[in-house]
């Protein structure tokens, strides 16, 4: 028999669909919850990718690839001017 | 990978622990220093980071896709990201494009080159720093070895006090008996000295009575000599002399 775990204390890949929502807001959106949040995922990136014997390439051009979308992303409203295409 | 499994177990044993008590006059929230966790000895690092393909992608997603899609999954839903995000124009072609090509080919081509020296010689680095820590902490094993060594012979040089307290006593001893024969000898010569005196003096006594005595004796002797006598003896004498030199000349 599997342990009952509550549901604010499953993992993200382990929530059902259904449950999505609710999961959601019981997470933790106070501030100090959300660097908690940022902290760890910083520390979950660093420790996987740069803090090892050999680091290799992906390490850092993985940041460098989501800053580039993110950069796309903010720039999308000016860069549409340059469509080829109005309607698509 | 270790220090995720720490990170994770850590929020677990925290919540796992009792309420808030208060102990004594100190009110803690939480009971101090009840798990096994320390931060000494660290776990040492892993060797290689997280798999990623093409240095963009990384293993995890691929493995996700694949009992699903198999192996070209992943790249079907690539190409048709590609293909939608082209013709629905949410990727705009523009002079950032052709300018984007080109650095990314001039970057990989560089990074094609050169990684492999670059990777060699970081790798160098870290060895030196690594081997340079160890040496320290070599050496620092090897003094407190050495010290643990000097600190057992230090030991070993206690059980022998006893010897040397033996020692120690048997030189007091050996004073004390040539104090005491010293004092003993001197005893003696003192002794030796007063009774010699005293035999001293009753020799000189005697002696001293018999000369007296042989001198009265004497003396009374030649008082008593009278002049008569005298005569008598002294004619005695040159007769006793004649018949001798008669005798003697009789000899020749």
């Amino acid at each position: 028999l599997p342990v009952a775990v509550l549901l604010k204390d499953t993992k993200l890949m382990d929530v059902k669909l259904g449950q999505l929502g609710s999961w959601l807001a019981m997470r933790d959106f106070t501030p100090g919850g959300i660097l908690g949040a940022m902290r760890r995922g910083y520390d979950r990136y660093y420790n996987k990718y740069i803090n090892v014997r050999k680091g290799g390439l992906g390490g850092i051009s993985m940041v460098l690839a989501g800053y580039i979308v993110l950069s796309y992303m903010w720039s999308y409203s000016h860069i549409k001017h340059d469509r080829r295409r109005k309607y698509h | 990978m270790l220090s995720r499994l720490v990170l994770r177990a850590a929020p677990a044993a925290l919540r796992a622990l009792p309420p808030p008590v208060a102990v004594g006059v100190l009110h803690t929230t939480r009971p101090l220093h009840t798990t096994q966790q320390s931060l000494a000895p660290v776990p040492p690092l892993p060797e290689k980071g997280g798999e990623v393909r093409h240095g963009l992608i990384p293993e995890e997603f691929f493995q996700f896709l694949y009992p699903k899609t198999g192996v070209t999954g992943p790249y079907m839903l690539g190409t048709g990201l590609l293909l939608y995000l082209l013709s629905k124009e949410i990727y705009v072609i523009n002079h950032e494009t052709a300018a984007a090509a080109c650095i990314l080919t001039v970057i990989v081509y560089g990074i094609k080159k050169f990684g492999p020296g670059v990777a060699a010689f970081a790798d160098k680095l870290n060895e030196e720093k690594v081997a340079s820590a160890q040496a320290m902490k070599n050496e620092a094993i090897q003094t407190l070895q050495t010290a643990i060594e000097e600190e057992k012979k230090e030991q070993w040089r206690v059980e022998g006090r006893t010897y040397l307290f033996d020692a120690k006593r048997n030189n007091i001893a050996m004073l004390l008996e040539t104090n005491y024969r010293e004092r003993l000898l001197m005893v003696y010569n003192e002794v030796k000295k007063r009774l010699d005196y005293q035999v001293a003096m009753q020799n000189l006594k005697r002696q001293k009575e018999q000369d007296h005595m042989i001198q009265w004796v004497e003396k009374n002797v030649v008082q008593s000599i009278t002049p008569q006598q005298q005569k008598e003896s002294i004619a005695k004498c040159i007769l006793d002399l004649k018949a001798l030199s008669k005798s003697a000349h009789a000899a020749v």
